[in-house]
């Protein structure tokens, strides 16, 4: 397939307002003659289906959860970037603008990430004028403050809750259209296929999850907003909800995936502690500022952390990154908790995890000012773990917890499927390689608010569209389709549950996908996951029927999906071989375990394409070409 | 289900009063300032009552001042006000109670452990009635007298003292006077709550305040059944 | 340790619901309180019969999809949490636990322990918000906000929504909920505009959707997982009660604009 990115000509400052005069407009009275479907209302969901609403185009929003103020962008903690230069610190949209695709190891397009780092001045603005709290200082003036390695402070934030923030005013802009008519909201809806008529996008089928009825919806784009597919590892910091069932099923009707390997492992979670586990949980990366991280030196040493002289701890970060030390990135300091692990000096009672030491800083600054700094995240360490930070190290691990691959899209964000736009996380396009901490919430703003409604438009005004009802013979196909896909599920009655296949799945990406790649391991994965899907089909019990509230039947249909996404991600990450941002493999790197980029053979994304059931995926490459930014190693030595 | 075409609140609008009078704020604001009424007037009424320690000259004089001022109109006026008050805060209490119970149908299996929320304000609605039985009571007992055995029309310190020496009598206002108190702590800081008297710096001093007027209120009262029956006033 | 459960359990909306009684054994005190719920469930899949369905998403505290009543508290017995953060180390061996939905008219049962909450959505619809429609925004810095009144502003945005203050009230009272919107857009000066018009709306919706009255019992607050003060509540009757006072501004030239 040819992958045309659409990337306007011109000076790439210029690009984007070039771009926005040469689209075509729907005149202001035309627009409510236009529908549009938007799957998911997180960030970019809500603010997408929200601004689009405003300019007058009639949208149907539709989420699982029960509300879409609880999507998962709410669990955000840090903030969210802005080249606002408010501090006077030297920022500016380019230096943004480099940074990103700096920190994304180069393997993100130029012009999708300067355009992002436009847009970031914007959505401060908005956010603020929707009543957004974000921090101040006495002078009532934003306060900022820096993160995740960038040399200015240039990051928005609300306490410990950005996220919240900023989910809730787009979501509160989003019921206000759906007070004013504008919107129709469906929560409690999950899409389980999109709907193609004469290769367009034109609608979906939704399962509502209270009764059970599989709903045709029908309009003249549908826009994806589902998020990523990192609840493939089962163990990661997302939502229990959160899946690739919108994303997968567009793929297997025409949208490449790209850089599906692409999965960010965070440095900084509380490790897991017992099989029943079922989710990890984030602690914010600033507690690296003060604790010290370290693990035994000999493998077979069980004595309590406190009994641990100093002659006998490895503080490994501070040893291998002494420039560094406990700031080296995410992506190195996590394979670095990986590799000793792996040497067996692992800590706790299941031995997966390291200790992050306050002792050092405790004794330097007082209980009270490592208090003040880090109370309410103490708290909840405490909570979780039932152990006092103040008085034994904690213990953390690495954790999956966003994905920068996604669905391909071009520069108006939309997919291989004329008609199938995909904005924010769901997409692949702004982060490369690596996402820089705080950009998360800066993309998925600026897709909803400040693109999504410019491209649309151009589609919608460049193309003809006949009407439709449900009955045409694809909708009915379609929903069929997805009849009978439930109706497998529900008959195959065997004797393993859902969360089993799930979590044995997420154990194989884990170990052979996850911080640290090999050529043998992916091979091994690619072996093991078809194996483990097909006895999912015969195996699986989901308890229960079609037709109620079935949580099982939900989750059986996502655990099916991740066991499909799973090798394709397997897949990619054997045929990318070099090592790049979070996507580490271990015959490409140099002695001392950095990563060792390919720019002459892999400076490009890999969109892959469904080729049919049981046929390997066709790998689709788009070039990229770095005009701006040059191509350099990263150090942090 | 179907999406949510928002279902709004009421098509017309409402006038202002009305809308007013229709809300749960808007009625508890009825209660409140009804409420404010209704403490002022509790506690004129025991700095009255009191004036039975003075001796029957001085409180029959009282009671004589009060029926003449403004050559007797002025206490129907009183009177009217307080009725009105009385009945207002009955029906807000009504209307809000009944709109409360239809708000959980079914309840808890496991009785609500309460954290939070005092004696006092889960008495509320008990409280209520009872009073409302009580002032009726007291009404015919020492207003009007055909609840009083020899009740002496003017001679108020005659019927309060031969009223009080009846046991089960003076039981009765004992205990409504508990439950006043009850209902003056919760109520009075509600009062300041539902106005929306609030300010962090001197929200202590609500709780302060109502526990006083409560305290001396009830204490108050009760000190004159009491006084009467141990025979310190006769 | 071993647990003694009843649960709610109901068919869907119309069905009427009943307490089944579970035993768990082999609860670890650090399982939080949905892990529990979790072991269970698969449990009962492998005897065949149908989990226990309860909400839940994000397992960190901050979504506000789960919620239940344990033994008569909303998120059970630990301050300022909610049930995905309570551990079972706050229980005993050999505890039995009631483990009931919300209840009130407003939030129906849809199944076991899952209810409806979309009324709280439908409050925000009618004006929990500021209309500031995408692109109209002056520079984020243009207006200056006292650090106090956006600190405060943050303590009532704190909010997650996820009803326990219904749960909680003795009344099934929204108002909480409610008020914490109110008074967050109160404090800022973005939210001046619509002040008045939106205390009255957002309480002309809550109203309409059943909640019951606010009596100032004070429970709302402490089931609330981020312990909203009660401070937000006379905040929103400040503005009621102006917002009944103002005359209705009614501009005449609007009358015949077309």
């Amino acid at each position: 397939m040819e992958l045309n990115a659409k990337i306007p000509d011109g000076p790439i400052e210029k690009k984007w307002e070039k771009h926005r005069f040469d689209m075509k407009l729907v005149n202001p009275a035309n627009k409510r003659k236009y529908s549009v479907i938007v799957v998911g209302s997180g960030l970019a969901g809500a603010s997408g289906a929200a601004s689009m609403a405003e300019l007058g185009y009639n949208v149907k929003c539709f989420c699982y959860q029960d509300s879409p103020r609880r999507a998962h962008s709410i669990a955000a903690q840090g903030g969210i970037n802005a080249a606002k230069n408010y501090q006077n610190d030297g920022d500016s949209v380019y230096r943004l603008f480099y940074d990103t695709v700096k920190g994304g190891d180069f393997r993100s397009r130029e012009a999708n990430v300067h355009r992002l780092a436009e847009l970031s001045v914007n959505i401060i603005d908005q956010c603020v004028a929707q009543g957004v709290p974000f921090a101040r200082e006495y002078g009532g003036l934003l306060a900022n403050r820096s993160f995740g390695g960038a040399q200015v402070s240039r990051t928005f934030y609300a306490r410990g809750q950005t996220g919240q923030q900023l989910l809730l005013g787009a979501y509160q802009a989003l019921e206000r259209q759906i007070g004013l008519g504008k919107v129709e909201m469906y929560p409690r809806h999950e899409m389980l296929e999109p709907i193609l008529i004469d290769g367009r996008a034109r609608g979906i089928v939704v399962r509502d999850m209270v009764t059970g009825e599989l709903e045709t919806h029908l309009a003249d784009a549908v826009v994806l907003a589902t998020g990523g597919y990192g609840n493939v590892f089962f163990l990661a910091t997302y939502a229990k909800g959160c899946n690739g069932t919108a994303a997968w099923r567009s793929y297997k009707k025409g949208a490449c995936f790209a850089n599906p390997c692409f999965t960010q492992i965070h440095p900084t979670c509380i490790p897991v502690h017992g099989d029943y586990q079922s989710k990890l949980t984030l602690m914010s990366e600033s507690l690296r500022n003060d604790g010290r991280i370290w693990v035994p030196k000999r493998a077979d040493d069980k004595r309590p952390p406190g009994a641990i002289p100093e002659e006998d701890r490895d503080y490994y970060l501070e040893r291998i990154y002494p420039s560094f030390g406990n700031l080296a990135p995410r992506d190195v300091s996590s394979r670095a908790a990986k590799r000793v692990v792996d040497e067996g000096r692992g800590v706790g009672p299941t031995g997966v995890g390291v200790y992050l030491d306050f002792a050092d800083a405790i004794e330097r600054l007082g209980e009270d000012v490592i208090a003040e700094r880090y109370g309410n995240l103490f708290e909840m360490y405490e909570r979780i773990t039932d152990e006092d930070p103040y008085t034994v190290p904690m213990r953390i691990y690495p954790a999956t917890h966003y994905t920068m691959g996604g669905l391909w899209v071009d520069y108006n964000l939309e997919s291989t499927i004329p008609g199938l736009f995909v904005i924010g996380e769901a997409n692949f396009s702004d982060h490369g390689a690596n996402r820089l901490g705080a950009s998360a919430l800066m993309q998925g703003l600026a897709d909803g608010y400040f693109v999504i409604p410019y491209t649309i438009g151009d589609y919608l005004a460049r193309t003809k569209f006949e009407p439709l009802g449900a009955d045409h013979p694809e909708a009915v196909a379609t929903v069929a389709e997805v009849e009978g896909r439930v109706k497998r599920l529900l008959s195959v009655d065997g004797k393993r549950t859902p969360t089993s296949f799930h979590r044995e799945l997420g154990q194989i990406m884990w170990e052979y996908c996850g911080m640290a790649r090999t050529r043998e391991g992916l091979n091994e994965a690619l072996g093991k996951i078809p194996a483990l899907r097909e006895e999912f089909w015969e195996n699986v019990t989901v308890p229960g029927e079609a037709m109620e509230l079935n949580q099982s039947l939900e989750y059986a249909g996502r655990v099916a999906d991740f066991l499909e996404i799973g090798e394709l991600m397997c897949l990619d990450a054997l045929e990318r071989e070099e090592s790049c941002g979070a996507h580490l493999r271990e015959e490409y790197q140099t002695e001392d375990g950095e990563a060792v980029r390919d720019d002459e053979d892999y400076s490009h994304v890999a969109a892959w394409e469904y080729a049919g059931e049981g046929k390997k995926p066709i790998r689709n490459v788009e070039q990229l070409n770095f005009e701006y930014v040059e191509l350099a190693t990263r150090s942090y030595k | 289900m179907a999406g949510i075409a928002i279902d709004v609140a009421v098509a017309a609008p409402r006038s202002r009063i009305a809308a007013f009078f229709g809300s749960t704020v808007g009625r508890k604001m009825v209660m409140a300032v009804t409420g404010v009424f209704l403490v002022l007037f509790v506690i004129g009424h025991m700095i009255g009552n009191l004036q039975v320690y003075l001796g029957p000259e001085s409180l029959n004089h009282y009671a004589e001042l009060l029926r003449e001022l403004g050559h007797g109109g002025l206490i129907w006026v009183f009177r009217g006000t307080m009725l009105g008050a009385v009945a207002l805060h009955v029906w807000a209490a009504t209307a809000l109670t009944l709109g409360s119970w239809a708000a959980r149908p079914t309840g808890y299996r496991r009785r609500q452990q309460y954290v939070e929320s005092t004696y006092a304000s889960r008495t509320m609605r008990w409280g209520g009635p009872l009073l409302l039985i009580f002032i009726i009571y007291h009404l015919l007992h020492l207003t009007t007298g055909q609840a009083h055995g020899s009740f002496v029309v003017g001679d108020v310190y005659h019927n309060v003292v031969a009223g009080f020496s009846v046991w089960w009598v003076s039981g009765f206002y004992i205990l409504a006077q508990l439950a006043l108190g009850l209902h003056l702590y919760h109520g009075v800081w509600s009062m300041l709550q539902t106005l929306g008297l609030s300010h962090a710096s001197y929200n202590r001093l609500r709780t302060v305040i109502a526990l006083l007027i409560a305290l001396v209120i009830a204490i108050g009262n009760i000190s004159i059944p009491v006084a009467v029956l141990a025979g310190f006033v006769s | 340790m071993k647990l003694t459960l009843h649960i709610w359990r109901q068919q869907n909306a119309k069905s009427k619901g009943r307490f089944v009684k579970y035993d768990l054994d082999d609860v670890s005190p650090d399982m939080s309180f949905l892990e529990m719920l979790d072991v269970l469930n698969e449990k009962l899949i492998a005897e065949g019969q149908e989990p226990v369905a309860f909400d839940h998403d994000c397992r960190e505290g901050i979504c506000g999809t789960c919620g239940v009543v344990v033994s008569g508290r909303a998120h059970g017995p630990r301050d300022r949490t909610t049930m995905c953060q309570l551990h079972m180390r706050e229980f005993k061996d050999g505890d039995t636990l009631w483990i009931e939905p919300w209840r009130a008219k407003a939030f129906p049962v849809l199944r076991d322990l899952i209810v409806d909450r979309s009324a709280l959505d439908r409050i925000i619809a009618a004006g929990g918000f500021i209309g500031a429609p995408t692109g109209s925004a002056p520079d984020a810095n243009a207006i200056p906000i006292p650090k106090e009144d956006a600190d405060l502003a943050m303590d009532a945005a704190a909010c997650i929504g996820c009803g326990a203050c219904v749960a909680a009230c003795p009344n099934a009272s929204a108002m909480l909920f409610t008020a914490a919107k109110v008074s967050q857009f109160a404090k800022l000066p973005q939210g001046q505009p619509e002040r008045y018009r939106r205390v009255k709306a957002m309480v002309r919706q809550m109203d309409f959707e059943g909640f019951g009255n606010c009596t100032n019992h004070g429970e709302c607050s402490a089931a609330c997982p981020k312990a909203i003060s009660l401070d937000h509540i006379a905040q929103l009757n400040r503005d009621y009660l102006r917002s009944s006072l103002r005359a209705d501004r009614r501009i005449v030239s609007e009358v015949g604009a077309g």
